[in-house]
């Protein structure tokens, strides 16, 4: 969470307000589905790409725009892993640990980023603001173990001894 | 071609054919190499003799399920309603990743087959739910759909056939149980991703209240492959001595193996053959303790299981285990199964919907066990009581995740007996303390 208050001193800015370029992306996908609602998961990834997460002054600013309670959108929210509910580092790095994984490996592979990163915990950011790091189920590219995401961006095939060099090539 | 490894004289790419061809993704590249005459040539025939053609060449789901696909669309009359395809691109059972080559390689090959199978259900509209963490994929996917849309093989007139056929990208947002279709149907309509009770069944009531169909990334890619080149051509790939398993099947291997990636083969190979000769066995110096054949919901399988298995829906049933996605999972013999297996639990109770109490309290109580016996603080009456929870989550909940969590744990429990009594601390055997001779109790 925000600490509390935070947002009177820094207002929350609305993202998709009329004309912006994000509410007529929102708009040209509420031609795609017969219910506002459907739009839901899209609009709440587009509000991620904007802040950086989903704040509950953003979730307001979604649920009246799809004509939803904000307590609905937050139940959503909640249900899915990959909706920041609380702010993370510039780089938010998920390291696969399931099975196919962890027969590789991937335990070395999270402890040499929390070790490279400062981070020294799961889901902690680090002191400098720059990672955040957590283990994340099954990333659907078991063949190329160990797998980690970047942001968006998938590495493949990391291994204990290739993270320093991975974490000192991000800013 | 072949990605991550060319593929293979003993493999039969048709789906990987332009894998690891850059070319392919393009929708120039993707004409080049025959793309989009399966398409052209369903939109001039009648959906009813789409449907036909892929009953006869034997398709079946590549999701998990393996249900007749042609038998599944016929469940789509043309009854005037509004209906949808869903195509599930949620691939996220451990050990399987290959819908993802699928989309990430040939994206015009996933347009081609959706639009193809929303023409032979009656349908305009088409959902591509992709998982979230899919980034690659997505975009590949999205740009292949736009391409199409400006070439008008999507739109209100695909191809010229006076058709309506759009397709659309919607991206998930991390969560295994969208990959079960209820559930996608759920998060697609802007729900949470909690599966629905059967009946209605999806083509009677299914999204947004419609007839709906959902079919999997591989299933639909294949289908235009069978319209142009037909039934008995799809069926001669595979071995003839099996006409229920018919085609071809990727099949995705990880964990302990010298060489994983995708492999594409005829239903039918054998699974031996696949994993020393294709796959090139386990690292050097070690042994396969263990394979788990189709994605870590299905039994797991011992090495001597595995030597005369067959891949393909009845073989590898009858080698004790089921084909499912084609996921094939690795274990050597450096690996502790009491370990692994409670990562296994412990993925499913991340992962359950908790709607279930079944499911949400079991796979909960089934990962806490299994970590105190790994930790070595487990008794005997564990083992009894991990049972006895597995029987009480199988066939019991709305989904079958509940029992994907119980399937590793009992054939785990059968076949690795012995890791797991080996870690439970013995209890110390009573001692009775001998009297001192000559000693007598005043």
């Amino acid at each position: 969470m925000a600490p509390e208050g935070a947002h009177a001193h820094e207002p929350y800015a609305p993202v998709f307000t009329a004309g912006s370029p994000m509410r007529a992306r929102l708009d040209e996908l509420l031609t795609r589905y017969p219910s506002k609602m459907a739009a839901l998961l899209p609009a709440l990834w587009m509000l991620q790409e904007a802040r950086g997460w989903v704040s509950p002054d953003g979730i307001e600013e979604v649920a009246a725009l799809l004509d939803l309670t904000p307590a609905y959108v937050r139940g959503v929210v909640t249900f899915y892993t990959m909706y920041h509910q609380h702010p993370v580092g510039r780089h938010f790095v998920q390291v696969c640990t399931t099975t196919p994984c962890n027969v590789c490996g991937a335990e070395d592979v999270v402890n040499a980023f929390l070790r490279e990163t400062g981070c020294g915990e799961l889901g902690v950011t680090s002191p400098d603001g720059r990672f955040t790091v957590i283990e994340v189920e099954c990333l659907g590219a078991c063949g190329f173990a160990t797998p980690v995401m970047i942001n968006e961006r998938l590495v493949e095939c990391v291994a204990a001894d290739s993270v320093k060099d991975l974490v000192a090539g991000l800013d | 071609m072949g990605y991550p490894h060319p593929s293979h004289p003993r493999e039969t790419p048709v789906l990987s054919k332009h894998f690891g061809d850059p070319e392919a993704r393009t929708l120039a590249g993707w004409r080049a190499r025959g793309g989009y005459e399966g398409l052209a040539k369903a939109l001039t025939m009648d959906p009813v003799e789409v449907q036909n053609v892929v009953k006869d060449s034997g398709l079946r789901g590549r999701g998990g399920a393996g249900f007749p696909t042609g038998v599944k669309w016929s469940f789509m009359k043309p009854d005037g309603k509004t209906h949808y395809l869903c195509v599930n691109g949620d691939e996220s059972e451990p050990g399987t990743f290959k819908d993802r080559e699928i989309m990430r390689w040939t994206p015009h090959q996933l347009v081609e087959g959706t639009a193809l199978a929303a023409h032979a259900i009656y349908a305009e509209t088409a959902y591509i739910y992709i998982r979230g963490e899919f980034d690659e994929p997505i975009r590949r996917v999205e740009a292949a759909v736009r391409e199409a849309y400006d070439a008008g093989i999507l739109g209100g007139n695909a191809m010229g056939s006076g058709k309506r056929l759009d397709v659309h990208v919607h991206k998930g947002a991390g969560a295994y149980i969208c990959g079960e279709e209820t559930a996608l149907m759920n998060s697609l309509e802007g729900r949470r991703g909690n599966p629905r009770i059967k009946p209605p069944f999806p083509a009677v009531a299914g999204l947004f209240g419609q007839p709906t169909t959902i079919n999997n990334v591989e299933t639909v890619s294949a289908a235009p492959h069978i319209v142009l080149r037909g039934a008995d051509w799809y069926k001669s790939l595979s071995t003839p001595a099996n006409p229920k398993s018919t085609g071809t099947k990727l099949f995705s291997v990880c964990g302990n193996v010298a060489r994983p990636g995708n492999y594409e083969v005829g239903m039918g190979f054998p699974l031996k053959d696949f994993l020393y000769e294709l796959c090139g066995g386990p690292p050097a110096g070690r042994r396969f303790k263990a394979i788990i054949p189709g994605g870590s919901s299905v039994p797991i399988l011992t090495p001597e299981e595995c030597e005369t298995a067959v891949m393909d829906y009845e073989g590898i049933q009858a080698a004790g285990s089921l084909l499912g996605s084609g996921g094939v999972i690795c274990f050597d013999d450096t690996q502790d199964m009491v370990r692994q297996i409670a990562r296994l639990a412990r993925f499913y109770a991340h992962e359950s919907c908790a709607q279930c109490t079944q499911c949400r309290e079991g796979t909960a109580w089934t990962t806490k066990i299994l970590e105190r016996i790994r930790d070595g603080e487990g008794t005997m009456q564990d083992l009894d009581t991990l049972l006895a929870i597995a029987d009480n989550m199988t066939g019991k909940t709305i989904c079958v995740l509940s029992d994907s969590c119980a399937t590793p744990v009992v054939s785990g429990l059968k076949k690795f007996r012995h890791e797991f009594e080996a870690k439970i601390r013995p209890s110390r055997a009573s001692v009775m303390i001998p009297s001192f001779p000559g000693t007598v109790a005043a």
